[in-house]
């Protein structure tokens, strides 16, 4: 499969990184090659194979539902680019 | 004598607990060598105040006899390890000026365990990178001198932008190279699809992946959650022993590391091969394979027979799968992993008309090229329409990758010999070309094991025909990782230490 210029800045968007026009046909040729790459799993029979969840086979622990270390609001701010408070800000996102 | 930052770890402990020398002078001598080589670019970060009270504590630890395993040992820190109020980035500008009001588990049990803080080293951004050059604050040279170079024509190369110098590897770049340059006893690294081994293999220098969930991952930037491991790097077996088993141990904080004992790995030393089985894989003979990198190999074989080992030829048939099926998994892991830098919590902000714009501005200026590139085959190949084709395949093969290895071992075999690297290091600006496949190819060998979890040691096995240092690399059962020390050390023994290359920086 490969890209076309339309599904790079389809892609870019989903991404949430902006891309500039002049951008785009070198991301495309990077992003096809990396595809063209991976082609070659399509050979493989995966059939009746499970895929991988857990690199080791071991139980999940339960652990009480309780606040543990937290530092408190203004540790969580503080490497903020923006805050008000222990509130972060950000631009207005409702009308 | 030999300069105090040029003891190994193992004989500085020695030399502190017989009193022979303090922790401040050792930490002092360190803290000379780094100002002296910053040429190397291997340390973004220096923290001499921080290392002097952190030796000056030692110190009074030692003369109480309360000293611990790592007591006054001056250690570096990969960039990527959270580190209270100190600078962590993982060398990326979207994290800028981020300080983190935690510490990572792996760097807290070397605290407590008496280790000294000398600052954070250079890496490829959010670990994404084999040699050291995506990193924001521009790439680490290797102490090592390109064949044929004068130290007056590197001295000129490293004051300006070290274009022909060698790279370290990567993505821990930075650690192999203060290891390397005796500008740290030991480093932190960590290692997704080689970050650990391969720059290892470069510098000359060892490096243990562990099994996945022998150390915590919590307060280490994450990049692909389900392959990322932490591990040293030390200028010998014995000091990687000694290192690791300090970092290791279970943490409730991180639901995938295990609960059991951490067993004293530096006791694996000297344990004898008589009798143990070492696999040769036949599949990682590769296309195209070096006549070195081929002798190497034999050579390692030789050592391991010579030691008592019985030679098997295996086969791990899924082998070249590998690679493909990683830049699915990581990169569909790292967008997800990445989605966190937005502009909003920490790091760097882009102002934009509205809250999405902020988000595309500050992404496309906070992230370099190559994790750009990973984070759009991410997000496509989890797009809708697109998750099973290629994401579930690669967990797929992920399945049969393990299973050659357990095949493998059920069979008998007690661990396997390949090459490291499929070349020496190359030089800072080679491998730029167009298609980014061509410096993924770096990991061919060391993939395969962050595939299926296992744990993976690089240990130098010899030079090349140019005199640069070349890696062998022992993949053992999981958790056993006591054999590949054990092994690793007949190799040390066996090849000789590796003569570090002499300052040409300072």
């Amino acid at each position: 499969m490969s890209v076309d210029q339309a599904t790079v800045r389809r892609i870019a968007h989903l991404a949430r990184i902006a891309v500039k026009d002049e951008d785009v046909p070198h991301l495309q040729g990077e992003l096809n090659a990396i595809l063209a790459f991976v082609e070659e799993l399509n050979s493989v029979d995966v059939s009746d194979v499970e895929p991988m969840t857990s690199v080791v086979p071991m139980q999940m622990k339960m652990r009480r539902d309780e606040v543990t270390d937290h530092a408190g609001a203004q540790a969580v701010v503080a490497n903020a680019p923006l805050h008000e408070d222990s509130f972060f800000t950000v631009p207005k996102v409702v009308e | 004598m030999t300069a105090l930052n040029e003891l190994t770890l193992a004989e500085a402990r020695d030399k502190l607990a017989a009193r022979e020398i303090s922790a401040t002078e050792l930490t002092r001598a360190h803290i000379d060598a780094i100002e002296k080589a910053r040429a190397l670019n291997a340390y973004i970060a220096e923290t001499p105040d921080h290392a002097i009270t952190m030796a000056r504590q030692s110190d009074e630890r030692i003369a109480r006899g309360e000293a611990g395993p790592l007591e006054g040992l001056p250690l570096g820190v990969k960039d990527l390890y959270a580190t209270n109020g100190a600078h962590t980035q993982a060398c990326s500008r979207i994290l800028e000026g981020f300080k983190p009001v935690y510490e990572s588990t792996v760097t807290a049990n070397l605290w407590r365990d008496g280790a000294v803080m000398l600052g954070k080293l250079n890496m490829d951004e959010f670990a994404m990178g084999s040699s050291n050059e995506t990193s924001c604050y521009g790439p680490v040279a290797s102490p090592w001198l390109p064949p044929g170079w004068s130290q007056e024509q590197a001295r000129a190369a490293g004051a300006g932008d070290k274009k022909g110098l060698l790279v370290p590897g990567g993505s821990s770049g930075g650690s192999a190279a203060a290891v390397a340059a005796h500008l740290c006893l030991g480093a932190t690294a960590s290692d997704t699809g080689g970050s650990i081994r391969q720059p290892a293999a470069f510098t000359g220098t060892v490096g243990i992946k562990p099994t996945y969930g022998r150390c915590s991952r919590w307060g280490m930037v994450a990049f692909a959650s389900s392959l990322d491991q932490a591990g040293p790097i030390a200028r010998t077996v014995r000091d990687c022993a000694i290192m690791l088993r300090s970092m290791a141990g279970y943490d409730p904080k991180d639901a995938t590391c295990v609960d059991m004992p951490t067993p004293d790995y530096e006791k694996a030393l000297g344990a004898s091969l008589k009798g143990r089985r070492i696999g040769i894989p036949k599949e990682y003979r590769v296309d195209g394979m070096s006549e070195e990198i081929d002798a190497l190999w034999r050579k390692g074989i030789d050592f391991m027979r010579d030691a008592g080992a019985e030679i098997v030829d295996i086969s791990l048939p899924h082998t070249k799968y590998a690679l493909p099926a990683y830049y699915i998994v990581a990169p569909a892991e790292a967008s997800s992993n990445l989605a966190r830098y937005d502009g909003v919590r920490y790091g760097l902000r882009e102002q934009g008309r509205d809250i999405v714009e902020m988000y595309e501005k500050t992404r496309a200026k906070g992230f370099g090229p190559e994790v750009r590139r990973r984070v759009l085959i991410g997000t496509y190949v989890l797009s809708a329409g697109y998750y099973d084709a290629y994401y579930v395949r690669a967990q797929k093969i992920r399945t049969l990758i393990r299973r050659d290895f357990e095949t493998a071992f059920h069979a008998g075999v007690d661990a396997i010999l390949t090459p490291a690297t499929p070349s020496a290091a190359f030089g800072i600006g080679e491998k730029t070309s167009a298609d980014p496949v061509e410096m993924y190819l770096n990991d061919v060998f060391t993939v395969t094991v962050n595939m299926a979890g296992l744990p993976g040691l690089a240990v130098p096995g010899g030079l090349s025909r140019d005199g640069l240092p070349l890696g062998l690399q022992l993949i053992g059962r999981p958790f056993d990782e006591e054999t590949l020390f054990s092994a690793a050390h007949v190799i040390e023994q066996s090849a000789g230490r590796v003569q570090l290359p002499a300052s040409w920086w300072a």
